[in-house]
């Protein structure tokens, strides 16, 4: 008797812990600059794969890199999903035509401050407090910084999976291959200090693992 | 002490193994008595110890034996009261429904007999008149003739022949009434016969439940005499129950589990589809909550039909309180169906919203409109409200396992404690011959004093020979 009341006293106990978050953020950002522009058709393929896999309850949000990508202007679409199917279901096909009316009206920027748009990332997935946090690049990895603009700063990606996608080769990397190696392994080395993990897809037909 | 230290005792090492080998079998020698007795007292604790054991295992059995014995007659007692209940119950409603109306039946007969006997007096030949007229006929005859006689003769002869055709006549009609009449008692013998077949059908099944209330008081008996043959009897059919009422269990959950993936789905858009309680989900909980409510509620219906005994209390409850609770358990049932019912429709508004979703997110053309959708809704919603009443009635097979569990738990409990006794009655015994194996084994060195002291031994008979040898083949 003693033993099932002790059994059904840690069984409540149990239940009374506070709720582990099992949901999943996700946050994209998009590379506007330059000739990357041209590669966002295939972005909007990786947007509607994410959407497609996310559940209730899970957060979402897409943002462009450009010049200055330290701000929320920079986010084209962001979304809570509701804990209800049905709303959920509706809300992923508002953000689908926001993101492909972005697609289908965005200018190329100037500038590429992939920092930026890292450090707001890890900011907006940190305020969501997602059990899974999940950033996505969609970009050719050349930061290209305009004057004035301080990066040069450690950014926190202790629980954060950062996956760089599409990441093309440029023409002068035809020339010389060590300094693609070298991009892919600075940004790799950059977040693993920050404490995440790093991976690169560039093969977009095969996107089952992403998530 | 390394073995090369041993060695060195003299300068030759196979001396010195000799040696040491001498020794060593000299203080064997010397301990043998002893070693002997020490394993002869340990090897015999452990087996007494698991002979005790075994008995202990095997005391255990019986009692066990006994109790499921007594579990098995209690509920072959029950199970007969409820069939011999149910018997008389049968044969009261047989004479209530049929014999209330042994007096119309008895009245019924009494009229149709009468009419019968009425009929049949009606029914009996009129003997002809006797003739008046012979005499009279002799008297004329024997007149003269001159004096007109033979003119009466005449007119006696016409009216004679006159009288006998309206005689005749009457007859003729006084026969064909009686025909008639004879005629119109056939139906009233039908009727009779009719009346008596079915008395007679009433009355022998009235005399074969009697037969069959015979043979369950018999068995009854038997079972109250605590017979080996109805313990028997009683074992093998509870091992049936047993197998059977589990089947059905197995089919009755796999009709949970589809009622279960019906209503899980559209409960995530009640409770939320991420929340979880422990490592489940919420919806998924409030599912198989309702699942069991349902089921629950099935139980208490049967019990209070009194289909089922697992709760006494219910079936101890007042008639009306029990109607009561009939229906109210039959109206939460309802609801809960009706609930599923709406939940399995909404379940399929989900699906197509989600593969609308899914759709338009692949890129490709939109869910193509299939006009039979509605069949597949329709029986969603079919199972959905047929499911919670299909499940009321596990409550019958749940109770059939729950009284067989215990009497295989106790014949399982019975083979365990059974195979375990025998376990240790085997080791006690064979720990007592590992002593004298042992015993042997610490000979087996000490071969050459042994040897010796047999020679000893038999050179000390040599001297008593002629009494040990006169003593051997002393019968």
């Amino acid at each position: 008797m003693r033993r099932a009341v002790i059994l059904a006293c840690a069984a409540l106990l149990g239940a009374c812990t506070p709720p582990v978050a099992r949901n999943t953020g996700v946050y994209l950002l998009l590379d506007t600059s330059g000739t990357y522009r041209a590669e966002l058709r295939k972005a909007e393929d990786v947007i509607l794969y994410t959407l497609a896999r996310l559940e209730p309850a899970d957060a979402f949000a897409v943002a462009r890199i450009d010049t200055g990508s330290f701000s929320e202007k920079d986010i084209i679409a962001k979304t809570t999903f509701d804990e209800r199917p049905s709303t959920a279901n509706a809300q992923k096909r508002v953000f689908a035509q926001r993101v492909q009316d972005f697609i289908a009206r965005s200018n190329s920027s100037q500038y590429t401050d992939i920092t930026g748009g890292l450090l707001q990332a890890v900011e907006f997935l940190n305020e969501k407090q997602t059990g899974r946090k999940t950033i996505l690049i969609f970009s050719d990895l050349e930061q290209d910084l305009e004057e004035g603009y301080m990066r040069d700063i450690p950014v926190p990606f202790q629980g954060f999976e950062v996956v760089a996608l599409n990441v093309v080769k440029l023409r002068k990397d035809n020339y010389d291959p060590r300094e693609y190696m070298a991009r892919l392994e600075q940004w790799k080395a950059q977040v693993e200090k920050g404490g995440g993990k790093w991976r690169v897809v560039n093969d977009l037909d095969r996107l089952d693992g992403l998530l | 002490m390394s073995m090369n230290v041993l060695l060195a005792i003299t300068p030759w090492p196979a001396v010195s193994a000799v040696i040491w080998v001498v020794v060593l079998v000299a203080i064997l020698y010397l301990a043998r008595h002893t070693a002997h007795q020490a394993i002869r007292t340990a090897t015999g604790a452990i087996s007494r110890g698991l002979r005790l054991a075994a008995h202990s295992m095997a005391h255990a059995e019986l009692r066990l034996a006994e109790r499921n014995r007594d579990v098995l007659l209690a509920a072959g007692l029950e199970a007969k009261e409820r069939i011999v209940e149910r018997e008389f119950a049968r044969v009261g409603e047989t004479v209530r429904k049929d014999l209330a109306n042994y007096p119309h039946l008895h009245r019924a007969l009494s009229e149709a007999i009468g009419r019968i006997e009425e009929d049949h007096q009606n029914a009996v030949e009129v003997p002809p008149e006797a003739p008046g007229w012979v005499r009279a006929v002799e008297t004329v005859s024997k007149l003269d003739a001159r004096n007109g006689g033979s003119d009466v003769l005449a007119d006696i002869h016409k009216s004679l022949v006159k009288a006998h055709k309206e005689a005749m006549d009457a007859y003729r009609k006084a026969s064909s009434e009686r025909h008639e009449l004879l005629r119109g008692m056939m139906p009233r013998w039908r009727d009779v016969q009719q009346v008596l077949t079915e008395v007679n059908k009433k009355v022998e099944s009235l005399l074969s439940r009697s037969v069959t209330i015979d043979r369950h008081m018999q068995e009854y008996e038997d079972i109250v005499k605590g017979q080996d043959k109805a313990v028997s009897i009683l074992s093998s059919s509870s091992l049936v129950h047993f197998f059977v009422s589990a089947m059905v269990l197995l089919v009755a959950l796999g009709g949970a589990a589809i009622n279960f993936s019906l209503i899980a789905r559209p409960m995530a858009e009640m409770v939320g589809g991420t929340s979880f309680i422990g490592v489940f989900k919420t919806a998924d909980i409030a599912a198989l909550v309702i699942i069991m409510v349902e089921i629950s509620m099935g139980l208490f219906l049967m019990e209070s039909l009194r289909i089922t005994r697992l709760f006494p209390v219910i079936g101890a409850l007042p008639d009306k309180m029990r109607v009561r609770m009939i229906w109210i358990t039959f109206c939460i049932l309802l609801l809960l169906a009706s609930i599923e019912a709406g939940l399995a429709y909404m379940r399929e508004v989900l699906l197509q919203d989600e593969l609308a979703t899914s759709a338009l997110l692949r890129g490709t053309e939109a869910v193509v409109e299939n006009e039979f959708l509605w069949i597949t809704t329709a029986a969603q919603m079919g199972m959905g409200f047929i499911l919670p009443f299909a499940l009321v009635f596990v409550a019958i097979p749940l109770e059939t396992f729950v009284n067989s569990l215990r009497t295989v738990l106790g014949l399982i409990g019975i083979g365990v404690l059974r195979a375990f006794a025998l376990v240790l009655r085997v080791s006690g015994n064979g720990m007592r011959h590992l002593g004298t194996l042992a015993e042997r084994l610490y000979d087996l060195p000490l071969f050459v004093p042994l040897w010796l002291e047999t020679r000893l031994a038999a050179n000390g008979r040599a001297s008593h020979g002629p009494v040990e040898d006169l003593r051997e083949v002393t019968p």
